[in-house]
Order: C-alpha cells, then structure tokens, then sequence
C-alpha cells in the first residue's frame, strides 16, 4: 500500500494495484466470471424453480417485465460503454488517445466516471426553485427511459412448453397508438429541460431553457411529418407491424423513403440535443445551458438522459427505417423458436449501437448551428420537404404503390428536385464564409 | 476617408447543394473518419505522458522560476522591484534590505512567488535589469498546501541549483562593480565611457 501523505510525483513504479487494473486479462478474466456467474445463478434458478419460470416467460405480463429488467440493464451497460465510445472517438478524430489509464483501453473508465459523480458534492444554488431543481433532472431522465416501452424487439416468441399456435410478445407494451405514444413521450422530454433552466435562477440556465422550447417546438412538427409518411405507407401505427411489413418483404423503408428517413434523423438529433444542435448546453455561450447549476448525480441524470434519449431515437429509427431485428439472411417473421428471438433481439441492438457510433461521429464532425440557421432549417427546408413527402406518399398510397421501391424513389427525388429548385431560385442566406471574396485594391493612404 | 475609398462587400452566395448541408457533411465526415483510422498520426502525435516526455525548449519554456546566483553563490537579485511591478498576477513578494555586500546597494531579505497565482507569462523574466530571476522548464509542481506553494528565497534559489546545468544563467551578471571576484567586468564597469 503506497503511503499518501508522502506520495512521490516522481516515482514511477506502478503499484500492485496498477498492474491489476492494467492487466487486460484481468478485466476479461472478471468480466467472463461475472458471466459465468449469471449462467450458474440463471441455471439454478431454472433447475430449483423450473415451473415459476416457465409460468412467467410464458404469460405476457411476466415475460414483459423480465424484459423491462433485461431493457434496463442493457440501456446502462450500453450507456457507459457509449459514454467511453464517445471519449475515445473524440480522441480518434482529433488525433489523440482518449481515455487510456483505467483498465486496458480505459474500459473502467466509464465506472471511474460513475463512482466521480457519486461522490462530488451535491449544491443547490440559493433561491433556486427546490423542489423543480429536483424534478427536472428526475423528468428528463424518465423520459428519455419510457419511449423503450414499444419498441419491438424481438418479434414473437412461441416457448416449447406452450400451446401450439400461441405466442407472447417481446414488447413490454404492445399499444395500438405504439408511434404516437413515442411522439408523447419524446415531447415530454423538453420538460425536464425547461425546467432546469426555470428553477436554476441563472440567465444562462433560462437562455439554455428557452432555446430548448423553440428548438423543440420547431422539431417535432418535421418529425411529426416524417412519421406520418412511415404510417401512411404502412397504413399502421403499430411498431411491431411496421417491422414485419419490412421483414417479410425484405425492403427496408429506408430503400422506400430515403429522403424522410434523412429528415428523421434529423430531427432526432434535434430531440437529442446533440450537436450540431446543441444550442441548449452550448459551453462558448451559455456557460453550460440549462445544467450550468447541476452537479453531482443531478447531473449525471441528464448525461444519463442525454445518452439514453439517443438510443431511444436510434431503436425507433431501426425500427421504423432499418428493418428492425431483420437482416436477410437471418431468421424471419415466422420464426418464433426462441433462439431465433435471441438473434433478433442482438441484431437489433447492434444496429442500435452502429447507430450510435454515427450519432458520435456526426457530433465531432459538425460545428454547431447558429439559432437563426436552426430556425431556418426546420421551418424552411424540413417542414416544406417534409410536407412534400407527405403529399408524394399519399399520391402513392391511393394508386397502391407504397412499397414499389421505383415509385417511391421517384417521388422522394421529384420533392428533393422541387426543394432544390426552390431553394436555388430564393434569396441567398447571409453566411460568414469569407471566401471568393473579390480582390481588394490596396491604396495609399489618402492624406491629402 | 473618402467615398471611393468605401467598398462594399456583398456575402458570398451558397449554391443550392450547399444549402442542403449534405454534400458539406460528407465531406466532413470524410475527413474525420481519415482521422479516426489513421494511427500513425495519432501515435506520432501524442506523448504518453508519465512515462514519456516532450522534449521542451528549454531556453524559452516558462515552468517554475528561479533566483540565480552569482559566480560568488550569492543571490543575483538587488532588490529593484522591478519584477513585482511588472507581473500582471501580483504574487511577487520582496522585502528589500541594506545589502552586506559593497558591490550593490540592496539585497532581498524576503523574496516570495504565488507559484499558484502566477499565470507564468515571463513578464518577471523580461523586467529584471540582472538577469536574477528566470523561469526554467520545469513544470511538475506539486504540494499539499497553498502554504507549500507559494516559494521563499531558499526554496527558489535550491530551484536554481537544480536547474542550472540545464539551463545555465542567461547573461553574465551586471551588479559586479569590479570590486569583487565576479565576472564580466567589461560589461560592468560602472566608469566606462558611454
Ligand atoms: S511569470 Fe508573470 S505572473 Fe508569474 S511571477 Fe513572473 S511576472 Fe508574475
Ligand atoms: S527585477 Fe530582478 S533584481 Fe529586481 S527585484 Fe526582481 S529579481 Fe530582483
């Protein structure tokens, strides 16, 4: 144990510890314990309570709050390992290293962070509003959490010990209104923003507060519009119908609509507050926007939010766009043996986590937008294109050609050529783009 | 300023695929993905710290300061207040006394740096007429206490002996009436014809 008080800045021995925490196969070696661990548990209790167990995959209730609790820690696994993703691609793209000293490759980096959180002090600013300085971090992360509820994971399941033709659900709630209720829920989410800012007491907390409003408002109407193309095609508002329309004819709606599929994405950005929009936080102006005043865990709430609101946005963009849980060559829609909802359930998390990946490198490749450029952008370029697709589709729709894949490519290039024209013929922005400028005459200077 | 002399720049116009962003997103994330997957730049451009160094300047690195010492071990500095007047931080603390030495009038009886409020511009370095106090490229600076950190007469004058074979005094010191054994003494002739 190296003695603290009389602590060496020079000596570089690395200590016992050191060397374990460094040591890959350290980590491996506990992490294929903890696994090995989970499988012994998860057995025993198979052997010891075989029949609870099946009585509880096999009804629905039960089995959706297993996946609620395989949801939860999954979200958090993989929020901490996109937290380190996001540090180590920054480092990438800016030629530099990233985290590298917590464990090999920095993988216990993200714990670090975590146990950091825990323990810095907790303040609450004098004359903040207490009890909605609390509130507001609980909401943003509740509801960045509950857009999970229907998103459709794994098509269904049929378990051997069941009837024959019945089958359970791996959606934790399968709604009617599945697309709306997203739509609720993602709107929801500003709320926790706003009122951080409010209950702040701090202008740059309110300015970060208010922008967070506008930028939402403007947003959710393309989104609303973009999600309005995916139904009308699908002529469903059930999540788990849009993926099967996709996986039994094996076209993807992003072959369909690649045009709302950009615009979606888009404005999930926009519901993310990631770059490039961003202005909510935007460090150069707002000190740190509406969580200027949070520290500690309450901070970690919106970080946690913030990365969980992410992967809620990119499961409902697989899920509407990129087929879901379906890739060619794997088990389809009639395959409800439940090996097959396993692969499912991983093909559909590792299209989440590419997309999270793009979601990362987009933020450290874009700068962020000025406020008057995002207003533009929503108002004058998504919203008239979205409204455009909107039309094209039901054009479509009524002549009964919503997934012939030529028809819809047509219509999407017939709304981007409009938009292209339009924008071309209307007046220029003005930009700070300072090049081409003409050649300036330099002349003496005029005394006389 | 005349009329002619006025010329109005009108913003250049975007074109409407600019207006698009995509093709300048791409183009963007083109170039950062280079960067991402290229491992050479990012080995040959970082220094993994503890275990290795940069390589600094050392003649022009502003670290930790130092108070030279004259050929004789004597503290260089006459006590001119120069550098105190100068630092834009204010952490140079001097306590002037009669010097016991007859080549100068003054000396430091008390001579304290805020090496935590210190901003390490150098502007000391500049001001000092004798050369007396200079930043070395030492920059790992540790303590327990602000107490500990800020740095009397002794503690940087053994910063100096540390320091001096790496970075050797810059001038040859100019206090030395050539009345005792110090160098220089062309330089430091106080009679000598202008
Ligand atoms: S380096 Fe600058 S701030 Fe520091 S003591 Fe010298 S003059 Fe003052
Ligand atoms: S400027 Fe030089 S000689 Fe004057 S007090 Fe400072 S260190 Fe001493």
């Amino acid at each position: 144990m190296p003695d603290i008080m009389n602590f060496d800045p020079n000596d570089k021995t690395p200590t016992i510890v050191d060397r374990l925490i460094r040591a890959p196969g350290v980590i491996i070696g506990v992490a294929v314990l903890l696994g090995v661990v989970l499988a012994v548990v998860l057995v025993a209790v198979w052997m010891l309570w075989g029949d609870a167990v099946r009585a509880l995959l096999g009804s629905q209730l039960g089995l959706s709050i297993v996946i609620i609790a395989v949801t939860i820690g999954l979200m958090f696994s993989v929020i901490a390992t996109s937290i380190l993703f996001e540090r180590k691609i920054a480092a990438f793209i800016q030629d530099r290293k990233g985290p590298n000293r917590g464990g090999f490759w920095g993988v216990i980096q993200p714990m670090a962070d975590g146990l950091k959180f825990l323990l810095k002090e907790e303040f609450t600013p004098a004359r903040a509003d207490r009890p909605l300085f609390i509130l507001a971090p609980c909401i943003a992360f509740i509801a960045a959490f509950i857009g999970f509820a229907i998103i459709p994971w794994a098509g269904e399941i049929h378990w051997p010990w069941m009837a024959e033709g019945e089958t359970v659900t791996t959606q934790v709630a399968s709604l009617d209104m599945g697309i709306l209720y997203i739509i609720a829920v993602g709107g929801f989410g500003v709320y926790g923003v706003v009122l951080a800012g409010w209950a702040s007491n701090n202008k740059y907390s309110f300015f970060g507060g208010m922008r967070a409003a506008a930028q939402m408002i403007s947003y959710e109407v393309p989104m609303g519009l973009v999600l309005v193309v995916v139904l009308l095609a699908a002529g469903t508002l059930r999540p788990e119908l849009i993926v099967n329309q996709q996986a039994e004819t094996g076209i993807w709606n992003v072959f369909l609509h690649p045009l709302a599929f950009v615009l979606l994405t888009i404005c999930a950005f926009a519901e993310a507050n990631r770059t490039p929009f961003d202005l909510v936080e935007a460090e150069q102006e707002l000190v740190g926007g509406f969580h200027t005043e949070y520290s500690s865990m309450k901070f970690a709430m919106f970080f946690l939010g913030e990365y969980a609101h992410i992967i809620t946005g990119s499961a409902l963009i697989v899920a509407l766009f990129l087929g879901g849980w379906h890739v060619w060559f794997l088990p389809n829609v009639d395959d409800t043996v439940w090996w097959a909802a396993l692969i499912k359930f991983a093909v559909y998390w590792v299209k989440i986590i590419l997309f999270i990946v793009f979601y990362i490198v987009i933020r450290w490749t874009l700068p962020r937008f000025r406020f008057d450029q995002l207003m533009k952008l929503a108002w004058k370029g998504l919203i008239p294109m979205g409204l455009g697709l909107v039309v094209a589709t039901g054009v479509l729709v009524a002549l009964g050609w919503q997934r012939n894949v030529p028809a819809n490519l047509i219509a999407n290039a017939i709304v981007l050529g409009i938009s292209l024209w339009y924008a071309s013929r209307s007046p220029s922005p003005v930009t700070g783009r300072q090049d081409n400028l003409p050649e300036i005459e330099v002349r003496p200077s005029a005394t006389t | 300023m005349r009329d002619e002399d006025i010329k109005v720049l009108e913003a250049p116009k975007l074109t409407a695929a600019e207006r698009l962003f995509m093709p300048q997103i791409i183009d963007g994330m083109r170039c950062t993905l280079w960067h991402m997957f290229n491992t050479k730049i990012r080995n040959n451009m970082v220094t993994q710290y503890p275990e290795r160094k940069r390589e600094l300047r050392v003649e022009t690195y502003r670290g930790v300061h130092r108070l030279n010492k004259d050929a004789d071990g004597r503290v260089a500095c006459v006590a001119c207040f120069m550098c105190s007047t100068a630092c834009p931080a204010h952490c140079i603390h001097i306590e002037a006394g009669e010097s016991p030495w007859p080549d100068r009038e003054k000396y430091p009886v008390k001579f304290d740096i805020d090496e935590l409020r210190c901003i390490y511009c150098g502007m000391c370095e500049e001001a000092c007429p004798v050369d007396a106090i200079e930043l070395t490229p030492h920059f790992e600076l540790v303590g327990r206490s602000r107490q500990e950190m800020i740095f009397d007469k002794e503690k940087l004058l053994s910063v100096y002996e540390e320091t001096k074979e790496l970075k050797p005094r810059k001038n040859p010191a100019v206090t030395d009436y050539g009345l005792t054994g110090g160098q220089s003494k062309e330089v430091a002739r106080p009679t000598a014809e202008p």
